[in-house]
């Protein structure tokens, strides 16, 4: 058994998760529910030996490193932290309706690593610049913060999904009235987006220390960095619309999904976009 | 007067703060997506004359110092001074005020207000700041003839979180003024056995004098099995007027830092020369050599002639050289040596230990910035003060016993600024508390 094996059978369970959270939505069986998080749960823990394995391997290859160096390893580290995440919302807040719409991000983050093209899967060693203590900090940091964002942006599809059925409770209400209330999935989105904004500044603190122990300098406006900070920018604007204007409801939820597009580009459209310094995550 | 109002009304608002904050992520992006700091050259050729003109005009190229860039965040710290100015007062007000100063009738009036009327003294019996304490809050107390009033609160002090994030930004702005002004960035090219005394600044300062000298002793790479590099590494050695005061091998993400100034190392060059060290083992006697290829050399003293002869080299770099070697009138011998390895050359009675290794430059970023301390301590306070602004919350309690009447009442009501919800929790545990001992 190595890693890639057991990283293949997450990318299957997180699928299987996905459909029996969606079935959770579609059928009132809450039996299934429980089912749902107990295989989430087990293919994280099944994901969480991959990646251990895979720095196991890395030290038998004598390259000994964190699995979280390339665009490939940030991926499944990215699906990773969704999962739990999500999970310790689902035991905080007591609902498995919002695994229908996280657990897919995480599925889908999988399905990339393992099936694209684009991404080198091998184990590689460190270039001389990736070779410090700030690597974990700073990659762990920033990858917090954009699951939480990524959880926030599927809340928002969900709270869009409930406000829309909600008009015509009638017809599609059956799935809507399963779906936590408003003002419960506001206040979620909400909390999920502060506890974002918290991590995704110390990744950008976190990486500026590196950067200035590397380089000398802590911030050169290379293109992730700049990115980094629009992000930063929208979520202070959205955190700033909710505290002082009284913003709730669709129009944070909204935002949720644009930031987390933000969020996206940040991570992946600036590797393979543009260039700049921080071009380890493009193989 | 009213102009002053103006102003302030204008930038104690937060519609300018959302407004600059759009600004600044909207107009971040050109930057990412145009180059940033090329020659003009560069912008004609890609965008041709017209664009490249207007976007010289509007500093695009260096557009995150430009003067309007450099205004939108003049801008925003502005309007995070007078905002804060505006509104601490009043929190400041909340924060220090006597919270048993109050009527106890504003009790009933708060939110979460409960009332238990007793029918006996039993009121007297029960002990309502034990019992506070039990639920986790230290309460203080006033007595008000007959009746008293208790209070207890947590996190008073989460309110000035906001403010303290808004003051960590104007700290971190301050670090980099200071760096600024009072730091330099440059870049040095060494090449071993030699040693700078200046530096090539970045900016149109030209060259720096250091204060000092710098040696590049010796330059290393190492490559792992697959050709990737793995290791640039540098010997410096500090020189104050020609003694040595300290020697470091610096990497990629250890740099050397004396007198302020930091040392990192970035690029650098391989050269045709090479270094060749020759030791007598019979005397110990020890020099390095620069040598160019195929030159023949001398060490007079000892009567030694060496030269490089050949080399074989995988891009620019010299994986091993052919080494020629005579001593005195003894026959030559010559040997390859691995790149930076040595070898023992026997001629007559004499051995010498011999290694030879290309010859390169250290291309180092030297840097000054002293207030890179500011922008760390500001980064620190931002995370101290965003996890006080989220999470925590502001939570107050009162507990009014009321002996006054017929009927002894016991009123309790409480609010929290933040997380409304995970309050309502705790408060129904306290007010549970409350009922059962009413009960008992």
């Amino acid at each position: 058994m190595d890693s890639s094996q057991l990283l293949g059978i997450t990318t299957f369970t997180y699928l299987f998760s996905t459909v029996l959270y969606i079935a959770v939505l579609v059928f009132k069986t809450p039996k299934l529910g429980i089912i749902a998080t107990v295989f989430t749960a087990l293919a994280w823990f099944v994901q969480t030996a991959g990646l251990v394995l895979r720095w196991i391997e890395s030290y038998q290859l004598g390259i000994g490193h964190a699995p979280l160096t390339n665009m490939y390893e940030s991926v499944v580290f990215f699906a990773w932290t969704i999962i739990l995440l999500y999970l310790l919302i689902e035991w905080k807040f007591k609902t498995k309706i919002i695994g229908a719409f996280a657990v897919p991000f995480a599925f889908l983050a999988m399905a990339y690593a393992s099936f694209s093209t684009d991404l080198n899967k091998a184990i590689n060693p460190l270039v001389p610049a990736l070779q410090s203590n700030w690597l974990i900090a700073h990659v762990v940091t920033c990858f917090v913060g954009y699951a939480a964002f990524a959880v926030a942006a599927a809340l928002g599809i969900m709270y869009l999904l409930k406000n829309k059925s909600s008009g015509d409770d009638t017809s599609s209400s059956s799935i809507s009235s399963r779906l936590p209330s408003p003002t419960v999935i506001d206040d979620i989105i909400h909390k999920t987006m502060v506890f974002g904004f918290i991590w995704l500044t110390g990744g950008i603190i976190t990486g500026a220390i590196w950067a200035n122990s590397a380089w000398g300098t802590y911030w050169s406006w290379d293109p992730k960095e700049t990115w980094s900070l629009i992000t930063w920018f929208f979520y202070a604007i959205i955190l700033h619309a909710r505290y002082t204007r009284g913003w709730s409801g669709t129009r944070i939820a909204f935002l949720a999904i644009f930031g987390f597009i933000s969020v996206l580009f940040t991570y992946y459209g600036v590797n393979f976009l543009l260039s700049g310094l921080h071009s380890y995550g493009s193989s | 007067m009213i102009l002053v109002n103006q102003f302030w009304n204008f930038f104690s608002s937060v519609k300018l703060a959302i407004f600059t904050l759009c600004s600044l992520a909207a107009t971040s992006i050109i930057g990412t997506i145009i180059p940033q700091g090329e020659p003009a050259a560069f912008y004609v050729k890609n965008y041709g004359a017209k664009t490249a003109h207007f976007l010289q005009v509007l500093d695009i190229p260096e557009m995150y110092y430009s003067w309007w860039f450099l205004g939108l965040l003049g801008i925003l710290s502005t309007n995070l001074i007078i905002c804060s100015f505006d509104r601490f007062p009043s929190v400041w007000k909340i924060i220090t005020t006597d919270n048993l100063g109050i009527t106890p009738e504003r009790v009933e009036k708060m939110s979460n207000f409960s009332k238990w009327e007793f029918g006996t003294n039993k009121l007297d019996k029960i002990d309502l700041a034990g019992m506070l304490k039990q639920g986790g809050w230290k309460a203080t107390s006033r007595k008000l003839g007959d009746n008293e009033l208790f209070f207890c609160e947590k996190g008073r002090w989460s309110r000035t979180g906001v403010y303290i994030v808004h003051l960590s930004i104007l700290v971190i702005f301050v670090g980099a003024i200071i760096g600024h002004f009072f730091g330099f960035k440059g870049s040095v090219m060494i090449p071993e056995m030699r040693s700078a005394q200046k530096v090539f600044g970045y900016k149109n300062e030209g060259t720096l004098q250091l204060g000092f000298e710098i040696r590049c002793n010796t330059f290393t790479i190492e490559f792992y099995d697959n050709g990737m590099p793995k290791e640039y590494r540098s010997s410096l050695t500090v020189l104050e007027d020609g003694k040595e005061v300290l020697t470091k091998d610096i990497e990629v993400n250890t740099p050397l830092t004396y007198k302020g100034i930091t040392f990192y190392q970035s690029s650098y060059q391989g050269y045709q020369d090479f270094l060749l060290n020759i030791t007598d083992k019979s005397t110990g006697d020890s020099k390095i050599f620069t040598l160019p290829f195929q030159k023949q050399m001398t060490w007079d003293e000892k009567d030694l002639h060496f030269g490089i002869i050949n080399a074989e080299a995988v891009g620019q770099r010299v994986v091993r050289s052919k080494v020629w070697f005579k001593a005195g009138e003894n026959p030559a011998s010559i040997e390859w040596l691995a790149d930076n390895n040595q070898a023992t050359f026997v001629s007559g009675a004499k051995e010498y230990t011999i290694s030879a290794k290309q010859m390169y430059a250290t291309g180092l970023q030297v840097a000054k910035d002293p207030g890179v301390w500011v922008v760390y301590i500001g980064c620190g306070i931002m995370l101290i003060g965003l996890y006080m602004a989220f999470f925590m919350s502001h939570q107050r309690i009162w507990l009014y016993k009321k002996n006054g009447s017929a009927t002894p009442e016991l009123w309790l009501s409480g609010s929290a600024n933040k997380n409304k919800m995970g309050f309502s929790k705790g408060f129904l545990e306290l007010k549970n508390r409350i009922e059962h001992a009413v009960q008992r």
